[in-house]
């Protein structure tokens, strides 16, 4: 397998009246977990549709382990796992049943689809339950089953749509673990998109942040929390005013400031005391009640980025 | 065709067969469904006794049978699969094309066109039942092949119109819509052109018997099949099946 499993070239996709991905270039090196964030309509989905041949560049090229998506998209599919924005089930067919078309479609012999399924399946603690209709599922059972369905065949690379959305704490926490022990020892390439940037900091090797189609920055989630997250102070309280925001913002220690969950987030260029910051803040009307030194999560990170592209 | 796309195709199909028959909710209601038409292949022989063999309604009813059970089952089977977000997927395995869309379309055609021929026969035995005569009757040999030939080639212009609805509509049910109303078209015209052409038409049938007739009507139908399975087999690709 090639060293780099998907190269995108200035990759982009218009529809009607809408630029969905616009000019995108990165690479994703093979064996690793990378971690695609973006806001909703941020263009993840229809990348993914891109590297999968589903859609068609409008320009650009993108090569997915070392095809080419335009003239090569069967052998990309035969080698891809793939698991979407929706989960793809058959909600009318057995768990059991699901898994057998899959295997039916990558052509596994009769001998190790009954010996995968029930691997796949007991892995996922669904064994008991394989004969009923996957309808009568609860949805993260369901997304369970996709993801077995998606690692089915034992690709070399898998793509994921927010593969742990719909699952519940200790689900989401084995899936990763999955995801990650599947890199790890098996080298696959696992390219995922979530919502979630506590999972994608635990998870990802490499992330890439895009916004309407664009690519907003790329590199290990230390290196993007160094590249913006420089120190940095958070304050607890209320009365977060537009007006303190906008003071705050005029000065010149001050990065960028953001509320966020209910807490203000103060970016700053350089170590500096905080206590001009609070005086400032409380003369602007702000109840202050706990300041905390630290430096970015990838969360922070993700939402300054998004404020700086405003 | 390729043993592999054949080995394609099987796993299409076994999915459509197990999907089709679990998707209405239950066996009795799709059996139920495929009953209708052994209803009218009891009533009409009745009604018209020994005639039935050798006239013109037995083609009609296995024509009408087969176009019925595939307008319903295709539009199911495609548009269905994106209305329950499962065509994406399907889509994103490694399953060509044309394996995805024979698959799809094989299923409705067996059921379609086997429902159509036990109707057929069934409709022989009623005749033979209600109407016995001392020796075993049977259709006469213009029907007993014209039926299985009109119906099928019926069933497979209905399935290749129901591809090509397929592809643009949302939901099953406006996919149907969309299908009934195409199939509903070709009737109505065939209601109007004999008031336009009465005399061509006249003179037209006065030169054919009706096995000249039925021969005409075949081969007209081969051509339009033809026609529209190549189409298509050439607009069935996955750009045009994701349409969000």
């Amino acid at each position: 397998m090639t060293e780099i499993a998907i190269r995108l070239e200035n990759l982009t996709r218009n529809f009607e009246t809408v630029r969905a991905v616009d000019g995108l270039s990165l690479e994703v090196p093979a064996g690793t977990i990378f971690g695609f964030l973006g806001p909703n309509g941020a263009g993840k989905t229809t990348t993914i549709r891109l590297l999968l041949g589903l859609l068609e560049p409008t320009a650009g090229q993108a090569v997915v382990l070392g095809y080419d998506t335009r003239t090569q998209a069967q052998e990309i599919r035969s080698r891809t796992g793939a698991l979407l924005e929706h989960s793809g089930i058959y909600e009318h067919l057995s768990a059991e049943d699901n898994l057998g078309f899959y295997a039916r479609a990558y052509r596994l012999p009769n001998s190790e689809r009954q010996a995968r399924i029930r691997e796949l399946l007991e892995h996922m603690g669904l064994w008991e339950r394989r004969k009923d209709q996957a309808g009568t599922w609860s949805k993260g059972m369901q997304q369970k089953l996709a993801l077995a369905r998606a690692l089915f065949h034992r690709p070399p690379l898998v793509l994921l749509d927010e593969p742990t959305a719909g699952l519940d704490v200790p689900s989401a926490a084995a899936v990763r673990e999955d995801l990650a022990k599947l890199a790890e020892r098996e080298g696959t390439t696992v390219f995922l998109t979530t919502h979630n940037m506590a999972e994608a900091e635990k998870l990802c090797s490499r992330v890439a942040v895009i916004r309407k189609g664009r690519l907003v920055t790329v590199g290990h989630p230390d290196e993007l929390r160094a590249q913006s997250g420089g120190p940095r102070v958070e304050v607890l309280g209320h009365g977060f005013s537009d007006e303190a925001l906008a003071l705050l913002r005029e000065r010149p220690e001050v990065a960028a400031v953001a509320v966020q969950n209910g807490h203000l987030a103060i970016e700053l260029h350089q170590e500096t005391a905080t206590s001009p910051l609070v005086s400032l803040l409380v003369g602007a009307g702000v109840k202050v009640e706990e300041v905390r030194r630290g430096k970015a999560s990838l969360e922070d990170v993700f939402l300054t980025l998004m404020e700086e592209e405003k | 065709m390729s043993n592999e796309t054949f080995a394609d195709i099987l796993a299409i199909v076994w999915k459509e067969r197990k999907s089709q028959f679990r998707m209405r909710g239950s066996r009795m209601r799709f059996l139920m469904m495929l009953m209708s038409p052994i209803l009218l292949a009891t009533i009409l022989p009745i009604t018209w006794g020994p005639d039935w063999l050798a006239q013109v309604p037995p083609l009609a009813i296995a024509a009408i049978t087969s176009v019925i059970l595939v307008a319903v089952m295709v539009p199911e089977s495609i548009a269905g699969e994106r209305e329950r977000h499962t065509l994406e997927t399907l889509l994103a395995s490694r399953l060509p094309d044309r394996a995805i869309l024979f698959g799809k379309l094989l299923v409705p055609l067996a059921v379609g066109w086997g429902v159509s021929m036990i109707a057929i026969l069934w409709s022989a035995v009623v005749v033979n039942l209600a109407h016995w005569e001392g020796e075993i009757l049977f259709f006469t040999l213009p029907i007993a092949l014209g039926s299985p030939a009109l119906s099928f080639l019926m069933a497979l212009l209905t399935a290749g119109a129901g591809v090509f609805v397929s592809l643009k509509a949302a939901t099953a049910q406006e996919a149907s819509q969309i299908l009934t109303f195409a199939i509903l078209i070709p009737p109505m015209l065939l209601q109007i052109v004999p008031m336009l052409f009465r005399e061509q038409m006249k003179h037209f049938l006065d030169t054919v018997n009706g096995i000249q007739l039925l021969a005409i009507v075949l081969a007209v139908l081969v051509l339009l099949d033809a026609i529209v399975l190549l189409a298509a087999v050439a607009r069935f690709q996955r750009a045009r099946l994701i349409l969000n």
